[in-house]
């Protein structure tokens, strides 16, 4: 029950929403979330999306891991991702 | 999947698992108090990964583990009404009561169904006026505010055949129990999905109070190895402080909407713990606005004597004094087909995530 998952919201009506998590349709609550739209991505919990995933910090994580990466393997650095 | 693949790397891991191999000077043990973290640790090896200085503990993080057999016995009790229904998260069909468990119980006639969401058991009171619904409420402050949305939807349609048995728990009441017991440990992996709700300021008291470390941690491999990491560093330079490692969904101040929710529909109470004994605050019981919700004073029901002697460990478990197989019921008695404590019920407890990934060792 505690499982928390990215979910990309497909749908809106009100507070409701459909949501799919990797291809399966679930619904969710969205009274937690301002101003989502269709396409965003949300943290789905026990049918409430409880938070907007954040692109940006995200890409942060990764570029601060692949520095991590470039750091340990002597390389130049590649993309990230 | 997106936010999910790209944290799952080879390469990431192999790295880092360097980078803590180096970074590890000294002996280090952290603790986890999520049962996702729990769950994730195990499944993807995490432990393989680690020197054998950095040890991780298990805390009181799984909401099912730490339900009291008497909130099981009040579920029951209530689904054996003959005009209730209780609607329940599956992982606590299986958890022991005093004489039995939910599952057993609806063999013998009572009536408890599985819901994804709090939204699910109230759809059930719409669709059946007649049916008295009742919800059970289990989890930490990130399943809360769904039941506070729920409530506060049931008040405005006026509905008056849904109730909720809250059983909700606040997790820094519960790491500040553990930490006054005298566990030793070096830091916490702070609950990420906890800290989504409440914001990871929620643990400042910890370094301040108690010279800890704490990382606010994601569930992916990359994120458990990144802040085993930046807990060593934390040790090592003597800065103890909360970071956050999960900041795609994790800020300072928390998701203040579902704190608002939180705090319009709840207020905190003193809370039983399985293992872990009474807690003060520790706990969420509807407010009087709302009181009218509570399946606790809304019904009366007859309970079994807790007379269950067991020579489980769950308790000591959770506070991360002892390992699974310390028990002697562990994998004889007690396996995840036939749990005796409910660590082995829930898919996030120690024992059960230990008995499926850890069993060989």
């Amino acid at each position: 029950m505690c499982l928390s998952l990215p979910a990309r919201i497909i749908s809106i009506e009100g507070d409701m929403g459909q949501v799919s998590v990797g291809g399966v349709v679930f619904q969710a609550g969205l009274q937690m979330v301002e101003g989502v739209r269709v396409g965003d991505y949300v943290l789905l919990h026990a049918g409430f999306a409880i938070e907007k995933m954040k692109e940006e910090e995200a890409m942060e994580t990764l570029r601060l891991l692949k520095e991590m990466e470039d750091a340990i393997n002597g390389s130049d650095g590649d993309e990230v991702c | 999947m997106k936010f999910v693949d790209e944290f799952r790397q080879r390469s990431q891991t192999e790295s880092l698992a360097r980078l803590i191999a180096e970074a590890a000077t000294r002996d280090y043990t952290f603790m986890e108090v999520c049962g996702g973290h729990t769950s994730a640790i195990h499944r993807f090896g995490i432990p393989s990964l680690l020197p054998d200085r950095v040890r991780l503990l298990s805390g009181p993080g799984c909401p099912v583990c730490v339900t009291s057999a008497d909130y099981i016995d009040r579920l029951i009790a209530l689904a054996s009404l003959r005009d209730v229904t209780v609607a329940l998260f599956g992982d606590l069909m299986r958890v022991p009561g005093t004489l039995l468990s939910p599952a057993a119980a609806v063999a013998e006639g009572a009536d408890l169904r599985v819901v994804l969401s709090a939204h699910e058991a109230l759809q059930m009171a719409q669709s059946d006026p007649q049916r008295k619904i009742v919800f059970s409420a289990v989890g930490f402050e990130t399943t809360a505010p769904g039941t506070a949305v729920t409530v506060m939807q049931a008040d405005s349609e006026g509905r008056d055949n849904f109730y909720v048995l809250s059983a909700h728990k606040l997790m820094p009441p519960a790491m500040e129990a553990i930490l006054k017991d005298g566990t030793r440990i070096d830091g916490f992996i702070c609950p990420g999905h906890v800290a989504v709700i409440t914001g990871a300021s929620a643990f400042d008291f910890i370094p301040e109070r108690y010279g800890l470390a704490c990382v606010v941690a994601g569930f992916e491999p990359a994120d458990l190895l990144m802040s085993v990491l930046m807990l060593i560093r934390q040790v090592n330079s003597s800065s103890p402080s909360v970071e956050t490692e999960y900041s795609r969904v994790v800020s300072s101040k928390g998701n203040q909407r579902a704190q608002a929710y939180l705090a319009e529909v709840f207020e905190p109470c003193d809370a039983q713990w399985r293992g872990l004994g009474h807690i003060a605050l520790s706990g969420l019981r509807l407010r009087d606005r709302y009181r009218r919700f509570d399946a606790g004073t809304a019904f009366r029901v007859s309970l079994p004597e807790s007379t269950r002697a067991s020579a489980c460990i769950c308790g000591e478990i959770l506070r991360g004094l002892r390992s699974p197989p310390e028990c002697v019921l562990y994998a004889s008695q007690c396996t995840p087909e036939h749990p005796e404590g409910a660590c082995m019920v829930s898919e996030e407890g120690a024992c059960n995530s230990w008995f499926k990934y850890r069993h060989d060792e």
